[in-house]
């Protein structure tokens, strides 16, 4: 593979006595697609929000490229070109599917946000009254590319483009926010379980998107409890239990892994005695 | 250095009585995630009730303390029950807003069942000082600071060792985890109020002896006081609560010894801004607090706006254009003045509470700013006045910001707090700095509203003055909206961190919202200045931006439109109706609450 794109290195997180995740390492090539899997509460959101910068490491680094990212803030992570969905779905619900995505492309903006120092952010009120021809020919750009992003879903977004996104369906909610995530122009894209609540077919859909995505170049971070959806599309496995990497591989490899293994079935059959009990 | 004791005695005593009310409002935050604006006014049912008890009854102090405790805490069920129990699934504003909407009713009622006229309270307790130290105390010092040891330790007490207790703690740790394990969480709500509308009611009974004063605009800074000392020691942290109560009394009270009595509020509302600004969490909290849990849920009501066909907004702006052509009275042409004032700064707001989802309750410091500015500009460097208006709209832009700003990384209620407290720093600077603003004697023979050097003095020329001003705010803040900054507020509003990891700087986008929400609010305050001749630092108040705020529930939250006929529609009706003034404030307190009931989409709808 080629040139590292995201590099962790002992990434750290304490919650009180709790370490939510604990000293991960990670590197992730450029193209290329890590699926991260493990049991609920085993720390993969908190990873996703220590690189996002939704939350800060107690230790630890984040590179990105070739530059240390660590507690960055989300928005600045944004403009480098780091997007990411969320696990629960975060969409803004009262405004329409286009407004979701083209805010999405908010960091592409150049016309109406001029780099100006200090009185930039005036500049860009002006901007946003006068509505000069080259903000007008820049917001269009942006909806005609929200359009080809949405024709990525087939007819499910394309009908529903001025609903406000309250009014979906728990899929297409889910599906809003992957074409926001896209709206950013990517070069690292986080997904964060982007099937969860999904019946098969939509699940075969999003699979057949993300490997759309991954043939297109793009480099992603995957969470993923469907197994199958994860050794189709990764080139690479990451196993996460209690905060820790306990294994990482090809995932026929991970698979087969007796740790893997009794962190899922262990984990269970624990569960089980307990409420048994 | 006597003095010095005696300043720190009156400081403990007074932040003990701070502490009955934070104490209240912490054990509220803590159940329920709100902060309960209606805490100061069940302090002054508490004062008026011992006031009869005391005065009409004459009933001997212990029993004082009994019949206040319980009819205070009986308006603490009342509340709990009619006003917020009903909202309980409803968006997060829901809470907020019946909160204040309550309390200006209960004010309102207290106002109008005894005067707004100041009463008597006497304190029933010897009148004599004994000597520690270098210093003096009283009875009634005494038996504060009885009461308050005596309340904490009956309240620590009880949430350690009762299971109503524990089911409180349990309620306030995790809500959802207690109603999984069976906790009644409406008997937890019940117990709270209760408790806190009894302790709120006995610490409006102490302080109304201790000045042996009571009035009804106790209310609003009973409810800062209670917060002010509950932020500082961490919202929803019961013992923070009383030492930030003790904090906030020796604060103002080593401050009045060195400054003065009128500046007694402006170290409170400073120490506030300091402890938001440096420890939004309270001074107890740990450093790195787990961040809060994603709130799920959008902060207003979804709703579908109205469309409202753009011929029609065409003919109605054409009908209110010609409107002083028609045969009109002026007194119909006033209050169409009236309410455009009110629409330029319900346009603000909408925007800053309704597209941006900044909930403020200061509003009204906007306005002052502007009519400041506007009128000194005019006055002291004879600048043109149509052109100190807009120096008003711009001084209100840039100062109304940056004195907001700190508040920026604020969230929900703390918003409402932070704006609340600034607009009362604002007034309380008017007036001790009277080089500037002449102080308490207010600005005077502030020359009327003029054009190209022509007066403005026919009711005609000033509704056409103030119609056009807010049309063109209007329309400027329609253009706003549709572009890439409306999305940008709202999508901030509704979930701030989808927004910051799509690269939206909360900073930058909220001071944008305030700049051209301050200058339509500095507008308007500039133009009243004119109309008014006279202003000083009380002719703009909270009740305006509660006002204001009914306004902008009434039209939808963020609705342009919705601002302009929600404005026209509470300046108009009462008109219509002829309501008396002293039952407008409760009649829009009313409908605040009747709305975020049964309408909280407004009658447009929120964009």
């Amino acid at each position: 593979m080629g040139t590292t794109m995201l590099s962790l290195r002992g990434l750290t997180r304490r919650f009180g006595g709790l370490t939510a995740v604990d000293a991960i390492d990670l590197d992730l090539a450029k193209g290329e697609l890590i699926s991260i899997i493990g049991p609920n509460g085993a720390g993969k959101t908190t990873l996703f929000n220590l690189v996002t910068g939704l939350d800060r490491p107690d230790a630890g680094t984040v590179r990105f490229e070739d530059q240390d990212i660590t507690g960055f803030s989300p928005e600045r992570l944004a403009a480098e070109g780091i997007a990411r969905t969320f696990q629960l779905g975060r969409v803004f619900g009262n405004l329409s599917v286009m407004d979701n995505v083209l805010i999405g492309a908010h960091t592409r903006l150049r016309a109406v946000r001029p780099a100006v120092p200090v009185i930039g952010p005036l500049l860009e009120l002006g901007l946003a009254l006068l509505r000069p021809a080259s903000v007008k020919a820049e917001e269009e750009r942006l909806r005609e590319d929200v359009k080809v992003i949405l024709a990525r879903f087939g007819e499910r977004l394309l009908p529903r483009i001025d609903q406000p996104a309250y009014s979906l369906s728990y899929a297409n909610r889910r599906r809003v926010e992957i074409a926001r995530a896209l709206a950013l122009k990517p070069r690292l894209l986080l997904l964060d379980e982007p099937t969860a609540g999904m019946n098969p077919t939509e699940t075969t859909e999003m699979q057949g998107l993300v490997a759309e995505l991954k043939a297109e170049g793009l480099t992603i971070l995957l969470i993923e409890h469907k197994l199958e959806m994860v050794m189709r599309l990764s080139d690479r496995v990451i196993v996460m239990d209690e905060g820790k990497k306990i294994a990482e591989g090809p995932g026929e490899q991970v698979r087969g892994d007796p740790k893997v293994i009794e962190a899922y079935l262990g984990h269970g059959l624990t569960t089980k005695q307990e409420s048994a009990a | 250095m006597s003095s010095w004791l005696d300043y720190t005695i009156n400081g403990l005593i007074v932040g003990n009585v701070y502490a009955l009310v934070a104490v209240g409002l912490a054990l509220i935050f803590g159940v329920s995630r709100l902060i309960n604006f209606a805490q100061g006014s069940i302090y002054l049912v508490g004062a008026y009730i011992g006031w009869v008890a005391v005065v009409q009854l004459h009933t001997p102090l212990p029993l004082t303390i009994i019949v206040v405790a319980v009819a205070a805490a009986l308006v603490g069920l009342i509340i709990e029950r009619f006003g917020l129990r009903p909202l309980q699934n409803s968006v997060r504003i829901a809470p907020l807003l019946a909160t204040i909407g309550i309390s200006f009713v209960l004010d309102q009622l207290v106002m109008l069942t005894f005067s707004p006229n100041p009463r008597a309270l006497p304190s029933q307790l010897p009148d004599v000082r004994f000597q520690i130290g270098g210093g003096t105390i009283g009875p009634l010092d005494l038996l504060i600071a009885g009461v308050g040891i005596t309340s904490a330790l009956l309240l620590f007490v009880f949430l350690r060792y009762s299971k109503l207790g524990w089911a409180i703690r349990a309620t306030a740790q995790d809500r959802d985890a207690a109603m999984q394990m069976g906790v009644d969480v409406n008997r937890v709500n019940q117990a709270v109020f209760g408790i806190a509308a009894a302790l709120g009611g006995i610490s409006g009974l102490l302080v109304g002896m201790y000045y042996n004063q009571i009035d009804t605009a106790m209310s609003l800074q009973a409810t800062l006081k209670g917060v002010v000392a509950e932020v500082v020691g961490g919202a929803g942290n019961v013992p923070g609560a009383v030492i930030g109560s003790l904090l906030l009394g020796l604060v103002e009270s080593y401050g009045v010894a060195v400054f003065g009595t009128s500046y007694r509020n402006l170290f409170a509302f400073l120490l506030l801004v300091v402890v938001l600004v440096l420890r939004p969490n309270g001074l107890f909290a740990s450093a790195r607090q787990a961040p809060p849990e994603p709130l799920t849920g959008t902060f207003i009501a979804p709703s579908r706006p109205v469309r409202i066909p753009r011929w029609a907004l065409l003919i109605a702006t054409a009908v209110f254009a010609i409107l002083p052509l028609l045969p009109v009275s002026f007194y119909v042409l006033q209050t169409l003045i009236n309410a455009s004032l009110l629409g330029m700064l319900a346009l603000s707001l909408t925007l800053v509470a309704g597209t941006i989802g900044q909930v403020s309750l200061g509003h009204a410091a906007l306005l002052a700013i502007g009519a400041y500015t506007s009128a000194l500009l005019s006055l002291t460097f004879s600048v043109p006045v149509g052109l100190a208006i807009i120096g008003g709209g711009l001084m209100s832009a840039a100062l109304g910001t940056a004195l907001i700003s700190p508040s920026f990384r604020l969230r929900g209620h703390y918003v409402s707090i932070a704006t609340l407290a600034i607009g009362e720093i604002v007034s309380l600077v008017i007036l001790n700095w009277e080089s500037v603003t002449r102080g308490p004697i207010g600005i005077s023979g502030i020359p009327p509203l003029s054009l190209f050097g022509y007066e403005l003095v026919s009711p005609i020329s000033i509704y056409w003055f103030s119609f056009i001003a807010m049309v063109v705010l209007a329309l400027l803040q329609g253009r706003l909206l549709g572009s890439h900054l409306g999305r940008s507020f709202r999508a901030i509003r509704d979930d701030d961190i989808a927004a910051r990891a799509y690269g939206l700087s909360l900073n930058r986008y909220k001071s944008l919202a305030f700049i051209f929400g301050g200058f339509a609010a500095g507008v308007s305050g500039g133009i009243a200045a004119h109309l008014y001749s006279y202003i000083n630092h009380e002719t703009f108040n909270t009740q305006q931006s509660i006002l204001a705020l009914t306004v902008v529930i009434l039209g939808g939250l963020g609705n342009v439109v919705g601002a302009i006929v929600g404005a026209v529609a509470l300046v108009g009706l009462p008109e219509v109706f002829r309501i008396a003034a002293e039952y407008r404030i409760l009649i829009y307190g009313i409908v605040l609450l009747l709305l975020v009931r049964f309408r909280p989409q407004g009658l447009l709808g929120t964009m």
